[in-house]
């Protein structure tokens, strides 16, 4: 954990150092998602945050996302990944790199994904996590912006997390472990500032349970 | 500040340099030029501009043709700086860029350009390092011929410019994150319900997913718009409204310069025909327009002979119509015409689209492109009388008026030298360059290669190239070659006119013939500055035979 945060922090070192001397390197912050999200009976903040620094071709790429209790004053699931990002194609980016997962458990896995724009102008963000077990976990996000004005920018949201094996001591189930779809409707104040409200639906599948539900979304879309 | 302090440029141009030359008949002056930063107000807030002389824009610098010229170029800055000479002919050592043509000026020093003046017209100066050019360092260069065939009672510099609110390299920044940052004038899902109730739900779909499938935006004309810009004529916004006086039947000459860093222009000024008579600095047989569209770094002369005691705006349109400048041409100051409304932008079309997928062959959506141009028949470009962006329409229109053909709009086919090259020749040599990019990262390139990783081109001393400019993308490229003039092809042979600008539309195909009589290494590239700045450009080196490698 310590060792990250100091690596985090030489990579933001380094990008003030250089972007000075080489205009063509560049530093993307962007919080897709900072958010309450609740209902009757959860009431949850989650956050979903990238950062690069690089220039075309290669790029350094933290990604975080996970979510935090208040009631309970835990995290229900936190992760941060250190991707080495290179662009593929036109549209694509490879990336690999490492996952450190803190909550429910702390684990390092292994990441290979690709990230992009699809046709129709899809955004895609993929990753297939090689746990130190062996076992093979995915993540699938998908979102869309349509547009109502020019400002006001509705985003359909998918994400899948599945598991190619149950891992019982984390109560992983094969299959489809986590289900998250919704709508956010949100109105860029500024092209980096955008207040959001929308609905997510939720299921998870353990070994232990199911769950599903709907739930209310509020937050802020962030970049610089 | 030192620099403002010489402003006044013709003082120090009054001072004669018999000395340097043998010849009584020439005239050799020397130019000072202080280059330094200002702060200025244009947007009601202050910001910081880079200035030659204290001015926005620069000096407007008189030449004459045969004159050995001397530039005294002083930087002020802490950063380097430079000014190029924008289509001028002269050795290379003076055309002002860094890195290639010279080391650029250091902070505190002077450079003295000097050269002798080969040809006459309207033409440019500006700042070749960085983001300078953005920040104000441009300026017009009006050079006299030896002998004036066409005299006029007046005689304007239209400078066009636009203005950023954003500091360019966090607009930069922006474009690499968000490439349609500045787009706000997208489709939306009411442009779909409308589409639908106009074209058919079938068309409207295969339209959208056409688009979709090229992950393309056909409102996406200008990578930089009216949301960061404000339009200038001569530094003025339309509210300071920039004048210039006639009395009726006067003979004006107006020189308009594209000194835009990221702007293309339709110029009209309603109730009057605007006669073109130069192009680049280049007399051509005249045309009559209505309507002309200005690349960015073009120049065009025209002539209007206003017979009535009223006032006119000089109308300057953005491309993509997320703005305007505009000017007043009237008799008397305090006398106003009314300013035109914008017109709504004409959007790309699959068409247009079309040769870029052409030229990728295997792509899926060969099909799409090829069967959708039809649908496309509702496009805004319907509605707006003068089809700005259709070269084919203004034939239909011709008229035999004198022996003067007029036409709505201005189209690279109409432009013909006034005098025949005599000396065209076969092209000894033919280079396919094609204009690539990638609009999503923001990455502009020559053959899908970026400057940083090119070769120069090179080639020989005395040699014909013949360029095919294949523009793979959706966007304008107005490609610039220092040094040499690209003669354009469209189709009148002898008179082909020569220009230091060509611009191609998207998927467009032009062909440009390129005498390479000007030894040295040049720059070659797009001038639209974010374009050349995130690398569609080149080193374009002329050989004497024998030292080629």
């Amino acid at each position: 954990m310590i060792s990250l945060a100091r690596l985090m922090l030489f990579l933001l070192t380094i990008n003030v150092a250089v972007a000075q001397d080489d205009p063509m390197l560049f530093n993307h912050f962007k919080a897709e998602r900072l958010e309450y999200e609740g209902n009757g009976k959860l009431h949850l903040f989650k956050w979903e945050v990238q950062n690069w620094v690089g220039n075309d071709e290669h790029k350094l790429w933290l990604k975080t996302e996970g979510d935090y209790s208040a009631d309970q004053d835990i995290f229900g699931r936190a992760d941060l990944q250190l991707l080495y990002s290179h662009n593929i194609s036109t549209f694509w980016d490879f990336q690999i790199g490492a996952r450190r997962a803190f909550e429910p458990e702390r684990t390092f896995d292994g990441v290979i994904g690709f990230q992009g724009l699809a046709p129709y102008f899809i955004e895609v963000d993929s990753a297939l996590f090689i746990t130190d077990n062996g076992n093979f976990l995915s993540r699938l996000s998908l979102s869309r912006d349509l547009l109502l004005t020019q400002r006001l920018i509705l985003q359909p949201r998918l994400e899948v997390n599945a598991a190619a094996r149950d891992i019982q001591n984390r109560g992983i189930k094969a299959g489809i472990t986590e289900f998250e779809t919704g709508v956010r409707l949100r109105y860029e104040l500024e092209r980096e500032f955008a207040p959001y409200l929308g609905f997510d639906y939720v299921e998870e599948e353990s070994l232990r349970e199911h769950q599903h539900s709907l739930r209310f979304v509020l937050g802020v879309r962030v970049w610089y | 500040m030192f620099y403002q302090k010489k402003s006044n440029i013709a003082l120090y141009s009054a001072v004669f340099l018999p000395l340097l030359i043998n010849c009584t008949s020439c005239i050799a002056d020397t130019y000072p030029l202080s280059i330094g930063e200002k702060s200025i107000n244009l947007l009601g807030k202050s910001q910081q501009a880079i200035l030659a002389n204290g001015t926005l824009p620069a000096p407007t610098l008189h030449w004459h043709e045969g004159e050995l010229v001397t530039l005294q170029v002083t930087n002020h800055l802490k950063e380097h700086t430079s000014l190029h000479w924008h289509g001028i002919i002269l050795p290379y050592q003076m055309d002002g860029v860094p890195g290639i043509s010279f080391d650029g000026i250091a902070p505190g020093e002077t450079f003295t350009y000097q050269f002798k003046v080969q040809q006459h017209g309207t033409y440019w100066y500006h700042g070749h390092s960085g983001m300078q050019e953005q920040m104000g360092l441009y300026g017009a260069l009006i050079i006299d011929p030896p002998h004036e065939h066409n005299p006029v009672e007046r005689d304007y510099v239209i400078l066009l410019s636009d203005w950023p609110e954003a500091d360019p390299h966090r607009t930069m920044a922006r474009l690499k994150k968000q490439s349609d940052y500045y787009n706000f004038q997208k489709r939306t899902l009411f442009d779909v319900v409308r589409d639908i109730r106009q074209l058919g739900f079938a068309n409207t779909m295969a339209d959208r997913l056409a688009w979709g499938e090229m992950r393309m935006d056909p409102t996406d004309l200008a990578d930089v718009t009216g949301a960061n810009y404000r339009f200038l004529v001569n530094g003025h916004t339309p509210e300071m409204d920039w004048t210039a006086l006639f009395s009726a039947g006067d003979k004006v000459r107006l020189r308009f310069i594209n000194a835009s860093a990221m702007t293309h222009f339709d110029i009209r000024i309603p109730g009057l025909k605007m006669r073109v008579t130069a192009a680049d600095g280049q007399a051509v047989k005249p045309v009559e327009v209505d309507e002309f569209r200005i690349a960015v770094a073009e120049t065009y002369d025209v002539l209007v002979e206003p017979q009535s005691d009223q006032a006119y705006s000089i109308f300057a349109e953005a491309m993509d119509r997320s703005g305007y400048a505009s000017a007043t041409l009237t008799p008397r100051s305090g006398l106003k015409a009314a300013i035109p409304a914008l017109r709504p932008l004409t959007l790309l079309t699959l068409n247009e689209m079309g040769a870029m997928h052409g030229t990728h062959g295997a792509h899926d959506s060969a099909d799409n492109t090829g069967t959708a141009p039809e649908q496309h028949s509702v496009d805004h470009a319907e509605h707006n009388p003068a089809m700005a962006d259709n070269p084919h329409a203004a034939h239909l229109h011709q008229m035999p008026m004198a022996d003067i053909e007029s036409y709505p709009t201005l189209s690279y086919h109409q432009l013909s030298a006034a005098e025949p090259n005599t000396d065209w020749a076969p092209p000894d040599r033919e280079i396919t360059l094609r204009l690539t990019g990638n609009m999503k990262r923001y990455i502009w390139s020559f053959d899908d290669i970026k400057y940083a990783d090119a070769e120069p081109i090179k080639v020989r001393y005395g040699e014909h190239i013949r360029f095919h400019y294949v523009n793979e993308t959706m966007m304008n490229h107005p490609i610039h070659l220092h040094g040499l003039w690209q003669y354009l092809d469209n189709g009148k042979g002898p008179s082909n006119p020569k220009k230091h600008v060509i611009n191609v539309k998207p998927g467009e195909t032009v062909t440009v013939d390129v005498f390479a009589d000007a030894e040295g290494e040049w720059a070659f590239h797009c001038h639209l500055l974010y374009h050349m700045d995130t690398g569609m450009f080149r080193k374009f080196v002329v050989e004497k035979t024998g030292r080629q490698p």
